[in-house]
């Protein structure tokens, strides 16, 4: 199955006494994917498969399909698949209406404009969930920091609905998951050749017509990325609607929290997450039919089939898009035209307000969007008084003494350390060799085996918590942080993997064959050449798998029994009964604390980089 | 009189405290083929882009086909540009990228097809309007690079490096097609390289640069034969470059003391102004020194001790040490079984007075 380009045998008959005379089997060349992939199956294809079965059986032990048929004849569950599906797909459409303009300044600026801003979306990426939606409460809330300011403006006289509503939902879920939009886009838009706008424009094409004609169409595979992945994460939101929403916005993953928890209706369980997850691959069987796989990986404009293979109907959806974007184009420049006329510019002067000057104006109200409402926990965190209100009053550090007097929150905290440290190095030792393999061999099924590895970042989280649920209740894992370790090592791996190949896309293969033609054994080699050289890129891959695994709440919530907590699951059960200023301290450590790991992690990650 | 196509005046550009362009002035004639030739970092691609209206000057001025054009927006100017990578639109096909241009300037359908068809048959390829850009070879993909650039016949075409992503074979053959191109439609053009045979080859002037600044404007022959420094003698061709001092001046020859006290004599260029006692350098191109036979004179001759002969092909160069330890090198035709020469062997070299190019010393002062 796996063989290496060019290096199978050139003649059968060879001498096979001679050791050196033949290569070794193609298969023992890939030992390195065999870890990885044994993990893999064990603690994440089995589980998923196992709870599939356990839909399908009633109380009794019999084959039956009534858990799927209550599914879709009680009322309430149609409305909750319509709630998740309403909610995911608005949050979809503003994700990429407010990441494309962040994405495209990204892509289009200079790179150490682009290295400084992309922390500014990095930053609330890596930063948890729930920080990030206790903020909200703290911005959105009838006594919160939005409604003062404009109560206290005189724009209003009463105190806007923001919170525990649609309005709430949207505005966390969209904060929540822009970055994301704005990365899966930045990665295509990237692949676009800087010189195709200026060459549009040297051919007679205004602003509006270039970008409409030109960039937008290169950067559609980038959109239909971001959305695909916007959408499938936003299938198996549970924490914004739960906290930030009333009743009316339920989604799925909910309900399945519920059937554990409350109803302890595990097969009935088992079946929401399989279809959450049916949902999930529909959605993706649909991408790939539209626009093919392999543009998810970033292949931007080189994966598209020539125009001569294009069918009937994709050739009509093509010129209805030409046509589309011509009008748009049209319009830009109308505009622009109109603009001309009104405030001329003069050849032999320089141009005053430009396009790109209103892009940058409206980025930086994006990007403060996306990176300010986390900072509004911090002055909360030192209240007085003993809720959550704007403005705090200032001056007390009660809040923190009593988080670090507790011992609920100092065992959480230090359970989530040494499980963020255990899951990261098991990451490690499972993924590195993975991603040399990757990175550097040539082999059929790459593709298949790459997207295998990342199928745990995609898929909703819940499938694979509520899988690992039932798993360890036969194997006596629940409440153990060897099955919080496993499971977390599942979720960790694609950014171990997708890091380290990044970092070895850099990196000169020919300096290891000169060390090697030096006299260097190959483990020495590693040792003396290339783990010097991609240091960085490691401890980078290990931060990143440490903060994956020390922000995660859905394993721990159905993993981690009541008694061995982590800290994310201390907050979310605190939250549930009420938001209060511990919270707000608790989140402010956190997030001082992840701020640093990331930055610390970016660091090393272009110093890799520079170095490669 | 006939307005120039391209002028640009003092045109300035700097990046922080780097001077990119200090003060550029150039005319580009109608139906003329000028190419800024210079090392990386000399300012001939920022000039490039500020003609484009792709990089905004600091100051100067940009003229083009009589119109003041120095801030306007790049689809204001009536330029065509060729990209070092082509910047062909790879989600287009071949002809769409073609009838770009024609569509931007609002041409009707039959119109456009007209063109794109003469365009394609223009470069040679009439048969790959219907593919797109990256199913083709890097030498098709800059002729329709080309192809796009002049159907819409726009003042001036840019080419900046093209033949840069090319290997050499197709290199040489996209030069011809190049100047074939040029001059069957009479355009003109304004074409950065580094390679100093594609300027040779194709240039009608060749404007060379160095260090931010327009170091000297002359046809090729103008360039090899006389340039007027040492940058320009060194850059262009290979160059023997001699320490002399000025012994006495007579009208426009002069007398110059080399090294070892020899006496040199050599023509000055007009407007060059040099005075009895002042360093220069003398510059001989290898081809104009020959190895001279015993009994035999020349205007100027060196002693110096042989160090190797090379058959090179065609020719063959003999290099050797002067008396102050510098190498020289001279290129003579080969022929004939060559004359066992010793090594270290006395040989004598000779040249005409005209053959030598006296420059300043001082790089700065030219």
């Amino acid at each position: 199955m796996i063989t290496a380009r060019g290096l199978e045998p050139k003649a059968a008959g060879a001498s096979r006494t001679e050791r050196y005379g033949r290569p070794g089997a193609a298969w023992m060349r890939s030992w390195p994917m065999v870890p990885i992939l044994a993990f893999l199956l064990a603690a994440f294809v089995y589980p998923v498969a196992q709870l599939l079965w356990l839909s399908l059986f009633g109380k009794t032990g019999t084959f039956t399909f009534e858990h799927y048929q209550r599914l879709f004849t009680a009322p309430v569950y149609f409305t909750v698949m319509r709630n998740t599906f309403e909610i995911a797909g608005w949050t979809t459409l503003l994700c990429i209406l407010g990441g494309y303009p962040i994405a495209y300044l990204l892509a289009t600026t200079t790179d150490r404009a682009r290295n400084s801003l992309i922390l500014w979306v990095l930053l609330p990426f890596w930063t948890s969930f729930l920080v990030r939606t206790f903020a909200w409460i703290v911005l959105l809330g009838r006594r919160g920091a939005i409604n003062s300011f404009l109560e206290s403006a005189g724009l209003i006289e009463a105190p806007l609905a923001l919170l525990f509503n649609m309005t709430g939902v949207m505005v966390g879920m969209v904060h929540a998951l822009m970055p994301l939009a704005v990365l899966t886009m930045l990665s295509v838009m990237e692949t676009i050749d800087r010189n195709l706008m200026p060459a549009a424009a040297t051919l007679g094409a205004r602003g509006g017509q270039a970008f409409w004609r030109i960039y937008f169409p290169l950067s559609l595979p980038g959109v239909a990325a971001a959305g695909l992945l916007v959408f499938i994460t936003a299938l198996g939101f549970f924490i914004t609607p739960a906290l930030l929403g009333s009743p009316r916005q339920t989604m799925i993953t909910q309900v399945v929290i519920q059937q554990v928890e409350e109803m302890l209706n595990y097969p009935f369980a088992g079946a929401i997450a399989m279809l959450l997850l049916a949902m999930a691959l529909f959605v993706f069987y649909l991408y790939d039919r539209a626009l093919g796989m392999t543009t998810l990986a970033g292949g931007g404009t080189q994966s598209q089939s020539g125009a001569g293979e294009q069918g009937p109907l994709a050739r009509a959806f093509s010129a209805m898009g030409g046509m589309l974007t011509a009008i748009l184009g049209r319009a830009t420049d109308w505009v622009a035209i109109l603009w001309e006329a009104l405030a001329a510019g003069k050849p032999d002067r320089t141009a005053r307000v430009s396009g790109r000057v209103m892009l940058r104006l409206g980025v930086a109200f994006l990007l403060v969007f996306l990176a300010a409402p986390s900072f509004f926990i911090v002055p909360v965190s030192f209240t007085t008084d003993a809720f959550i209100e704007w403005p705090p009053k200032w001056g007390s550090l009660k809040w923190y003494v009593a988080v670090l007097e507790h011992p609920t929150w100092i065992t959480a905290i230090t359970r989530s350390l040494i499980v963020g440290f255990l899951t990261a190095a098991l990451a490690m030792c499972l993924g590195a060799p993975a991603a040399f393999f990757l990175a550097r061999a040539s082999f059929l099924g790459k593709t298949a085996a790459m997207g295998f590895i990342l199928t745990p970042l995609i898929l909703p989280r819940i499938i694979i918590a509520v899988a690992l649920f039932y798993f360890y209740a036969r194997l006596g894992l629940i409440g153990s942080p060897l099955g919080l370790i496993l499971g977390h090592t599942v979720l960790a791996l694609p950014y171990v993997v997708i890091t380290i190949m990044a970092v070895l896309k850099n990196y000169d293969q020919r300096i290891d064959q000169a060390a090697a033609s030096l006299g260097a054994s190959p483990p020495r080699v590693l040792w003396h050449v290339t783990v010097p050289l991609i240091r960085s890129g490691l401890i980078a891959a290990f931060l990143f798998a440490f903060v994956t695994s020390f922000d995660e709440l859905t394993i721990a919530l159905f993993v981690s029994a009541g008694a061995a907590t982590t800290l994310p699951k201390q907050m979310w059960d605190d939250a549930i009964l009420k938001v209060s200023p511990t919270l707000a301290a608790v989140s402010t450590l956190l997030l001082v604390f992840v701020t640093i790991v990331i930055l610390a992690a970016e660091f090393f990650q272009r110093r890799a980089a520079k170095r490669g | 009189m006939r307005q120039p196509k391209l002028k640009t005046r003092d045109l300035r550009k700097t990046y922080g405290p780097v001077i990119a362009l200090a003060g550029a002035n150039l005319e580009l004639e109608e139906g003329e083929f000028v190419t800024l030739l210079g090392p990386s970092g000399s300012g001939k691609t920022t000039m490039l882009m500020m003609i484009a209206g792709l990089v905004q000057p600091d100051s100067g001025e940009v003229w083009i086909d009589g119109r003041l054009a120095t801030y306007a927006p790049p689809h204001k100017r009536d330029i065509g540009m060729v990209f070092q990578n082509y910047a062909l639109f790879p989600h287009l096909t071949v002809a769409e990228n073609i009838a770009f241009p024609l569509r931007m300037r609002g041409m009707s359908g039959t119109e456009i097809r007209r063109e794109v068809d003469r365009a394609l048959e223009l470069v040679q390829l009439p048969e790959v309007g219907g593919r797109l850009p990256r199913a083709l070879s890097g030498g098709q993909q800059q002729r329709i690079a080309l192809a796009r650039c002049i159907v819409y016949r726009p003042s001036i075409v840019l080419m900046d490096e093209p033949l840069g992503a090319l290997d050499k074979k197709l290199r040489d053959q996209m030069k011809l097609e190049i100047k074939r191109l040029h001059t069957e439609l009479g355009i003109s053009v304004l074409y950065v390289t580094h390679d100093q045979e594609e300027a040779m080859i194709m240039s009608n002037r060749v404007c060379l640069m160095n260090n931010a600044r327009i170091e000297q404007i002359g046809s090729p022959a103008d360039l090899y034969f006389s340039p007027r420094s040492v940058f320009a003698a060194d850059f262009i061709g290979e160059s023997n470059l001699l320490e002399a001092q000025v012994a006495g001046i007579d009208g426009r020859e002069a007398t110059l003391i080399g090294t070892a006290g020899v006496l040199l004599k050599a023509k000055i260029r007009e407007g060059f102004v040099v005075q009895p006692g002042e360093a220069v350098k003398l510059m001989v191109r290898p081809e104009m020194l020959s190895v001279l036979q015993a009994g035999a004179e020349a205007d100027n001759v060196l002693e110096a001790r042989l160090i190797d002969v090379i058959i090179v092909g065609g020719v063959t160069k003999t290099y050797a040490r002067l008396a102050d330890g510098k190498l020289i090198a001279a290129t003579g035709l080969t022929h004939g079984p060559l004359d066992a020469v010793a090594k270290d062997a006395c040989i004598r070299l000779g040249w005409a007075k005209e053959s030598g190019v006296v420059l300043p010393r001082d790089d700065s002062a030219a």
